[in-house]
């Protein structure tokens, strides 16, 4: 009997068995649902941390020249303890790096504090603060919606001028115009210039709760000892031309903080790709987790079919003996119950993998978890499903096949 | 009533063209828990081409054994058996498949149809065995069903059709794959008088078209149909009758 026509035989008495066929194929249903689903999450994020995250929010071929690595995952305490004894980094740190760096790059101060901005009797709480130089606008992507950012002139001479993100503008000005209104950081009044567009959230995290000031307005007191800042951002043209100013940058912080040669950096010189290998610690856990609950699932699966592949070769003894003296051999047989067991699953997994596609659907729709449907989760969830299938089939089948025809025809 | 001539024949021997089943000293033996069955104890029967045999026999007899060793689905103990002119108790299990598939149309007492499958479904199960391709298939099918008078009946399926319609299905199925011999078990053994007949009409016209058959029953008015008629008793041949034409 060619393939063909045991896959056909097994999809006729599938369908001829609906509600049994149904309860034996939703193990390697949810298997591969859930293969799919969790799959399409896995890769989402990956795609959002990479692309949106790494690159918009951090900055393309931007680097950051701070104290200690702003995103680490599983860090020891001991090393945390370390990092913390690191010295900062000073204004002359700044200086001293920006003026060594040969290539074309963009530079901007940064240093952030949590904190309340009050604008008559309103308050907004826990708004990131960020104390900044002008071009920091520029190497973040912040685009200005109404008003202005601060000049360089402004920031030199330590103005007192905000710019807003808009859930700031929004909670203390609600609809009016916040332009030249003065809020109070710290007990002193900043007069608003500008409010900045909607940045939408990271992970359901709020990317629009920040005021931007000069970093040498009084805010300075606010974020830092006098004279430290938190990060120095650098923006290169190009990956080669970053990764030039990283080496010189390197130079001249370890001149400054006179390490030996066999010292290692106290600061880090931080890229995305930072960012990025925080993410992949994450990504390692749930590769090791992830595959754990889709196989644990999958051999519920199979003998599930196992079971019920038994039952069926049981039932149908009568059948086989007559196959049999109707000229089936035995691994006319085999291939029979085989392919019913494989097309038990197939349905299964194909019925997981619309399970799949509409839960990554949903998981789009109702959660702040972007998932993405990925390929290679809906290929190896055909293959791992109907490979269950035939294997959890290979036992019923053998023993369908070596029925003896007399006796399975006498069953009653 | 005369005894049939047989064949002088001893081992090494190869049976005449003309006679299609030949049991030389045939024997079966099962072990039942220690305690061996002797259920054939030397059977040696010739049945020629178009023969219409008839084995009776008390149960024990043996009759059952031997229609499974010709239907080749057992293989003996000792003996030898030829089927067309070809030795089977010496082939392996998926020969042995391969001659019921070609050589033998099985007729059973429950018909033994797929209960979910049409009776052009059923009929060309044998065919898939064969390795026929789809199209033939169901036009042999076809014709085997027109044959035993059930040409407007292939779509339905076994429960929307009466006992004698799906022996008639079973026997369609039996000949589709033009046997050698059609080996019938009881074939009346669950139908009331009237389908008997009916049923032995079809054997009746089969035979007079050269179909061979051999058929077991206990009853006497259904081997009464037939030409010759075996009588096992105690796992020997007690008579060997032909009917005068």
């Amino acid at each position: 009997m060619p393939v063909l026509e045991a896959f056909r035989l097994a999809l006729l008495t599938i369908r001829a068995q609906k509600l049994k066929s149904g309860f034996s194929l939703i193990g390697v249903f949810i298997g591969v649902a859930s293969l799919i689903g969790a799959w399409s999450i896995v890769n989402g994020v990956n795609r959002y941390m990479t692309v949106k995250f790494a690159q918009t929010l951090y900055g393309v071929n931007t680097f950051q020249l701070r104290r200690r690595p702003m995103f680490a995952a599983n860090v020891p305490d001991s090393v945390w303890r370390a990092w913390r004894r690191r010295p900062r980094i000073k204004f002359g740190d700044a200086e001293a790096v920006t003026a060594a760096i040969t290539g074309p790059v963009v530079t901007a101060w940064a240093s952030d504090e949590n904190v309340s901005v009050f604008y008559g009797n309103k308050e907004a709480r826990d708004i990131q603060l960020t104390a900044a130089s002008e071009r920091y606008f520029d190497i973040k992507n912040l685009r200005i919606a109404t008003g202005r950012a601060f000049t360089a002139q402004e920031n030199r001479s330590g103005v007192p001028v905000a710019v807003l993100g808009e859930a700031v503008a929004k909670r203390l000005f609600s609809d009016r115009n916040p332009l030249n209104h003065s809020v109070r950081i710290g007990g002193i009044g900043y007069r608003v210039i500008g409010v900045v567009e909607h940045q939408g959230s990271l992970l359901d995290f709020p990317l629009d709760r920040f005021v931007v000031v000069p970093a040498q307005s009084p805010a300075q007191s606010l974020v830092n000892p006098p004279g430290v800042l938190d990060a120095l951002l650098v923006k290169a043209p190009s990956e080669e031309a970053m990764r030039d100013a990283i080496q010189e940058a390197e130079g001249v912080m370890r001149g400054r903080r006179h390490l030996r040669p066999t010292q290692d950096d106290n600061f880090v010189l931080e890229t995305s790709e930072g960012v990025q290998r925080f993410w992949a610690g994450i990504n390692r856990i749930l590769m090791v987790v992830l595959p754990g609950v889709v196989i644990v699932s999958l051999v519920i699966g199979g003998v599930v079919i196992m079971n019920i592949m038994l039952m069926s070769v049981t039932e149908r003894t009568r059948e086989i003996g007559l196959r049999k003296s109707l000229g089936a051999r035995r691994r006319d047989v085999l291939r029979q119950f085989l392919a019913e067991s494989a097309a038990i699953a197939s349905v299964g997994a194909g019925f997981g993998i619309l399970a799949g596609v509409g839960l990554t659907v949903l998981i789009n729709a109702v959660s702040p978890l972007p998932a993405k449907l990925s390929p290679a989760s809906v290929v190896l969830g055909v293959l791992m499903g109907t490979g269950v299938g035939v294997v959890a089939g290979v036992y019923p089948a053998s023993r369908a096949a070596r029925l003896d025809p007399i006796a399975a025809l006498r069953q009653e | 009533m005369t005894l049939p001539a047989l064949q002088p024949f001893r081992t090494g021997d190869t049976p005449l063209p003309e006679i299609i089943i030949l049991t030389h000293k045939l024997t079966r033996e099962y072990d039942m828990g220690g305690e061996v069955v002797r259920a054939l104890q030397g059977v040696s029967l010739q049945i020629k081409h178009n023969e219409y045999v008839a084995v009776m026999g008390p149960s024990g007899s043996g009759k059952s054994t031997l229609m499974n060793l010709i239907g080749c689905l057992d293989t003996p103990t000792s003996g030898e058996y030829w089927l067309n002119s070809q030795q089977v108790s010496e082939l392996d299990d998926d020969a042995l498949a391969r001659i019921r598939n070609k050589e033998i149309g099985f007729v059973f007492q429950t018909f033994n149809l797929l209960p979910r499958a049409t009776a052009l479904h059923n009929v060309e199960l044998p065919l898939i065995y064969a390795g026929l391709g789809a199209r033939e298939r169901r036009d042999r099918a076809a014709q085997a069903l027109e044959r035993v008078g059930l040409g407007d009946r292939m779509a339905h399926r076994p429960n929307e059709l009466s006992g004698g319609q799906r022996q008639r299905v079973a026997i369609a199925r039996a000949l589709v794959n033009r046997p050698s011999i059609l080996l019938a078990d009881e074939p009346t053994g669950n139908l009331d008088s009237t389908t008997s007949g009916e049923i032995m009409g079809v054997f009746r016209t089969l035979h007079g078209e050269g179909q061979t058959i051999v058929m077991v029953t206990h009853e006497h008015d259904i081997a009464a149909h037939a030409a010759r008629v075996v009588t096992l008793r105690d796992g020997v041949i007690a008579t060997d009758q032909r009917r005068a034409a």
